[in-house]
């Protein structure tokens, strides 16, 4: 890509300056402390930030890590055209791990054929990290996220089975990361630790990094469940005596199409976007995770079965 | 909500206080006053309420986010918060005030610029408050505020926040500390923490959030002489940039142009900077805290955790070190095993030679070794190191002065550290 048509950060905008600097400051010591690191490519926009900060990181030397997708073959086609896309357009290696292989061996076991993959895409990362032996993985959660992740080091340490111990953490002091791994251990890093969503967007915008389609107000057939605005598709079909109807929405974040869900919105452009971002009233994962509105504490759990 | 909170680097608050003198209750407080507070969450608030029966929101809620924490009702773990007033952003590390979890404290101060402790009005200055006030003093965190817990509960009793505030003020002075400002608060009932309370008529001061607003973020670190540590060398050896050869790293504090002289330590060769990138962008001119890719006149033997300085003000370059380190680990400091430090972007073998004293945290004085260091305490050594080391005092500079300690058998943080000078 043609770095020099991106616009650059105005010089007098501290707070980019001061949360852009630090993500390639960890980036850098990830390259450096690592043997083998990926970088956990979702498709989704704070994985598109990151894949962006990583080519600043390095420039003019190709992007250091590879992207790993783990695909769970729920996913919109939209995103996958993207995932294409980008590391072509970055000049990335690009390695795709799929659910269905999981499934394949047996090493995942689905409940019903409908159900939501976000789950069990732990399985595949672990494997995935086995087969290639990926020291590290990078990957674009913030801790603006949800309760657990506020307490998520920058640097954090996952045993052999992929797990989190939040009561063990090492103390994380100044910006001097550890990255020393004993046996069977691997590390997640989080270059956008202290990003939140209204600093995702205006740097995409500023940085003009592209992103699925997904993301801008489109109209699409959905019916309301719970206050939920979940979108009709062949994973998740009409219900009996339910009514879609065509909304204009878009999508806050992507994932599993079984558990995604748009919120409504006119917004078609990145001002208009970043307009309602700021206004935002409902958190990103409240209004669009159905997997995170089964329990108040649902994603740590998730986090500690090795959830990343 | 204005744009303009994002032309400035977000501060970075630290809040520190005993067990139960509502620290979670102030962070929820702030963020449901400033709206801050998503729809789902305060629904999930409303919700509590109805349940337990209350009048008022149990705010730790937002913030205690663990099963284990719940369970137990206290914070055990660093929760970062982000929020934005009109004036600013707002980073806040959440601190647990549990005295097994002082690394925590350490943890949330290494990195703020301002700390936040609170007092409960009724109980008044604690031995854990002097802890933190020690702790923030010995980590240099530059703005200290005072929050006066609980007003509600005394009656909004002036002479006994006067009494307190006193008490405090002492206690900064004999730290060697600037007196902290004090801020009479309720972060349940929400008085003068966003809004002014009509409670307390003699206080004239403004409600915490105005403090904090107002209070000096990073931009000190533009004063100090130009620091970056190597972070790596940039080689892509490709067509296109056969020739290119770059240095990566964070300016940490001071500012660098294009034509300047900069020497490389720890070995002090001296070359000129010929072109400062931020991705393929070039500038003219950098300063802290941007992290840039620069190249240099000369071909130079550079690698990474060398530093980048200002030959006119150059860092001591030594072989050991006398620092105070805040011990982390449930394994005490054995003296006679190898550690690893951390310090920039090196890591060094290092043996501690000597501990000379500890440090008493609710004081900071003296006193003897007993030839232990053990977790939560803090103690002088002497460090010795594999390689010569190129740094500044804590006191002159934090990114510069600061290491920490790695277990090489079980790869733990075991300690932060912070570098008082050369020794002997």
């Amino acid at each position: 890509m043609n770095m020099n048509n991106v616009a650059p950060i105005p010089a007098q905008d501290l707070a980019f300056r001061s949360i852009e600097s630090e993500a390639i400051h960890i980036l850098r010591e990830t390259a450096a402390e690592f043997r083998n690191a990926a970088l956990l490519f979702s498709g989704g926009k704070d994985s598109a930030v990151i894949v962006h900060l990583a080519s600043k990181a390095f420039w003019p030397s190709p992007i250091p890590f590879p992207l790993l997708h783990i695909d769970t073959e729920h996913n919109f086609p939209e995103v996958i055209a993207f995932r294409d896309d980008t590391a072509k357009r970055y000049g990335a290696r690009l390695s795709v791990r799929s659910l269905e292989g999981s499934i394949e061996r047996g090493t995942v076991v689905l409940g019903r054929e409908d159900e939501s993959r976000n789950p069990h895409q732990a399985v595949t990362l672990l494997e995935a990290i086995e087969e290639m032996k990926f020291d590290a993985c990078i990957g674009g959660a913030r801790r603006d996220e949800e309760k657990a992740r506020a307490k998520e080091r920058v640097f954090s340490v996952r045993n052999e089975f992929g797990q989190w111990e939040p009561r063990s953490q090492r103390p994380e002091l100044w910006d001097l990361y550890n990255g020393r791994l004993s046996k069977g251990e691997n590390m997640r890093v989080f270059p956008i630790s202290n990003w939140t969503e209204a600093d995702v967007w205006r740097y995409i915008a500023a940085e003009n990094i592209h992103l699925p389609s997904l993301y801008f107000a489109h109209e699409r057939e959905v019916v309301e469940r719970s206050g939920v605005l979940v979108p009709i598709t062949p994973l998740t079909p009409l219900k009996p005596r339910e009514k879609p109807e065509m909304r204009s929405v878009r999508f806050r974040t992507v994932g599993d199409i079984t558990c995604t869900c748009p919120v409504a919105s006119t917004a078609r452009t990145m001002d208009e976007i970043l307009e309602e971002v700021i206004a935002a009233r409902v958190s990103e994962r409240g209004a669009t995770r159905l997997d995170d509105q089964a329990s108040d504490s649902a994603m740590e759990e998730r986090k500690r079965a090795g959830y990343f | 909500m204005s744009d303009t909170n994002f032309l400035r680097a977000p501060l970075r608050v630290t809040t520190a206080g005993s067990v139960d003198d509502g620290k979670s209750t102030l962070i929820g407080r702030l963020l449901y006053d400033l709206d801050a507070v998503p729809i789902d969450q305060r629904q999930a608030l409303e919700r509590d309420m109805e349940r337990k029966g209350r009048t008022i929101p149990d705010f730790a809620l937002l913030t205690d986010g663990l099963l284990a924490e719940r369970e137990q009702g206290i914070t055990v773990d660093v929760a970062y918060r982000y929020f934005a007033s009109t004036k600013r952003k707002f980073i806040i590390a959440d601190v647990p005030g549990h005295e097994q979890y002082t690394r925590n404290m350490a943890t949330g101060a290494s990195r703020a610029d301002a700390a936040v402790t609170l007092i409960d009005a009724r109980r008044g200055v604690t031995v854990q408050t002097r802890r933190h006030l020690c702790i923030s003093a010995l980590l240099r965190v530059r703005t200290q505020i005072i929050a006066v817990n609980k007003m509600d509960l005394i009656g909004h009793d002036l002479r006994r926040f006067a009494a307190i505030r006193d008490e405090v003020a002492d206690f900064s002075q004999r730290l060697g500390r600037p007196i902290p400002t004090a801020v009479p608060i309720s972060a349940l009932a929400g008085e003068n923490v966003v809004h002014k309370s009509d409670q307390m008529q003699w206080y004239d001061g403004p409600p915490l959030l105005d403090l904090l607003d107002s209070a000096p973020g990073e931009s000190f670190r533009l004063e100090l002489p130009l620091r970056m540590p190597v972070q790596g060398v940039n080689r892509p050896q490709t067509t296109e940039h056969h020739d290119f050869r770059g240095y990566m790293g964070r300016i940490e504090s001071g500012a660098m142009e294009v034509g300047q002289k900069i020497s490389i330590y720890p070995a002090g060769l001296t070359t000129t900077i010929t072109g400062i990138y931020v991705g393929s962008t070039q500038l003219q001119r950098a300063d802290a805290p941007t992290s840039v890719t620069i190249t240099v006149a000369d071909e130079l033997d550079v690698t990474r955790g060398d530093l980048i300085g200002d030959p006119a003000n150059p860092p001591q370059v030594a072989r050991k070190l006398a620092a105070d380190l805040i011990w982390l680990d449930r394994a005490p400091l054995d003296l006679r095993r190898p550690y690893l430090i951390k310090h920039g972007a090196r890591t060094h073998q290092a043996k501690v030679e000597t501990l000379d004293h500890l440090l008493d945290i609710t004081t900071l004085a003296e006193i003897e070794a007993e030839g232990q260091l053990a977790t939560n305490e803090i103690g002088r050594v002497a460090l010795r190191l594999g390689t010569d080391v190129s740094f500044d005092t804590y006191e002159a500079n934090r990114a510069t002065g600061a290491l920490v300690m790695i277990d090489p058998a079980t790869n733990a943080t075991v300690a932060g550290g912070i570098i008082r000078g050369a020794s002997a």
